[in-house]
């Protein structure tokens, strides 16, 4: 097979599911279902993939056929006693499995977010506030001082805003809707440039492809 | 089943997993870090068995979907035909460049995946038309950041005011900064008053019904 025909191939495919999945702009149909399906099924199939080379293969089989690390029966056993699940006799097996997988994530994250995040970004909101290096420096770290507290104190339900406490959650509010408003700036420009870069794929790169298979 | 299997047994797991990498984190014990760093390792192997069940949770649910002719069943069949084709050519032929498995990731599913992260742009737009009504302070507030940003970002913006581009800067490195910090250091908190709850057998909603 010719090099200009298996790139056209490979752009065909490509450019029949985007516009596929485009059409779901008009409404749903079976176009756009067709492809949703072979998402969702390559979606998965890329995920036994990677598990099985990267984490079955790598990091359990090779090293107990290769090194002797028998120690890695455990979580493979423990891996394999998640498949209980399937069953609704046996499912409370698995929850040892589960379990395990539960406590350790949350032994580290106890450390993970107090030493990783509370204090660095306490430290971070509280160290400019009498003197950054210049004025407009200082302001912007007492800026970022009363965005924290009051947003802080906007998302504490414990008790109710009212008084202080309620001025200082309208406060946040006013911090949050700016922060929003830029988050969903940045979204919107995001989302804009990758439908562009579809629509040039789509303009270009397939109308390109069938020019080279032509000529 | 009984309690000690169902609930006491791997309430007890968990508190152990835990509390191990809690102390790994202080101790200088040279078993208890080699023993962490094991426990790391499993953790991986365990979640990748876990992503494994997911698929096979989806095969199943998707074969009884065709067994039983449901509505839209045929769709299904192209689901589990395409997770089939990418799963045996994963597993026979590998994954990297030039096979199988990577020309379907390439050519289908990235182009797919792309697509529809692109088309959020006119969901967007569409409930930006409803919700972008000046209606309270809140909303002219979000209206006008969005905007600033949004000009700030194009060349359009900085024709309109030569300045827009610091301004934009200045909102994102300031106010969005502080409320980003503020939530961020709410949600540590929370993760870690929950993972507390988890290690002490408080919180024991993972385990499913009893």
């Amino acid at each position: 097979m010719s090099e200009s025909l298996v790139n056209f191939l490979q752009v065909s495919v490509a450019g029949f599911l985007t516009l596929c999945i485009f059409s779901f702009l008009y409404k749903d149909n079976p176009f756009y279902r067709l492809a949703e399906h072979i998402y969702a099924g390559l979606s998965a199939g890329y995920y036994v993939g990677l598990i099985w080379h990267a984490v079955i293969l790598q990091q359990l089989w090779m090293p107990i056929t290769r090194d002797g690390e028998y120690t890695l029966l455990i979580p493979g056993i423990m891996g394999v006693l998640l498949f209980t699940r399937l069953t609704e006799k046996l499912s409370y097996v698995s929850r040892v499995s589960i379990a395990f997988v539960m406590g350790n994530t949350a032994g580290i994250s106890i450390m993970q977010q107090l030493h990783g995040y509370v204090l660095p970004q306490t430290g971070d909101t509280i160290s400019g506030l009498l003197g950054a290096g210049s004025w407009f420096a200082t302001l912007g770290a007492w800026i970022i001082f009363v965005g924290v507290i009051s947003t802080l104190i906007y998302f504490y339900f414990s008790k109710e805003h009212r008084g202080i406490f309620g001025a200082t959650a309208r406060v946040g509010i006013v911090f949050i809707m700016i922060s929003f408003g830029a988050h969903f700036g940045y979204t919107v420009m995001g989302r804009v440039s990758l439908l562009i870069g579809r629509i040039r794929f789509l303009m270009f790169d397939c109308v390109d492809s069938f020019k080279h298979l032509i000529n | 089943m009984s309690s000690f299997l169902s609930k006491q047994l791997p309430m007890a797991v968990a508190f152990f997993a835990g509390f191990v990498m809690i102390v790994a984190f202080f101790s200088g014990n040279a078993f208890i870090s080699w023993f962490s760093q094991q426990q790391l390792k499993w953790i991986t192997i365990v979640g990748g068995f876990a992503l494994l069940l997911g698929v096979a949770s989806i095969t199943r649910v998707s074969l009884a979907h065709v067994r039983q002719r449901k509505t839209n069943w045929p769709y299904k069949v192209v689901l589990l035909a395409f997770l089939t084709v990418s799963s045996v050519f994963a597993i026979f032929q590998g994954t990297e460049q030039g096979t199988v498995y990577d020309w379907l990731f390439q050519n289908m599913n990235a182009p797919m995946m792309s697509t529809m992260f692109s088309m959020l742009a006119f969901f967007i737009a569409s409930a930006a038309y409803r919700a972008f009504r000046a209606r309270t302070l809140e909303a002219t507030i979000l209206l006008i950041t969005a905007t600033i940003v949004m000009l700030g970002r194009v060349p359009l913006g900085r024709a309109i005011f030569s300045y827009l581009p610091q301004v934009t800067d200045w909102i994102m490195n300031y106010p969005n900064l502080s409320v980003q910090r503020g939530i961020i250091i709410g949600a540590a908190l929370g993760a870690a008053s929950m993972s507390l709850r988890i290690i002490l057998g408080i919180e024991r909603t993972y385990l499913g019904r009893s």
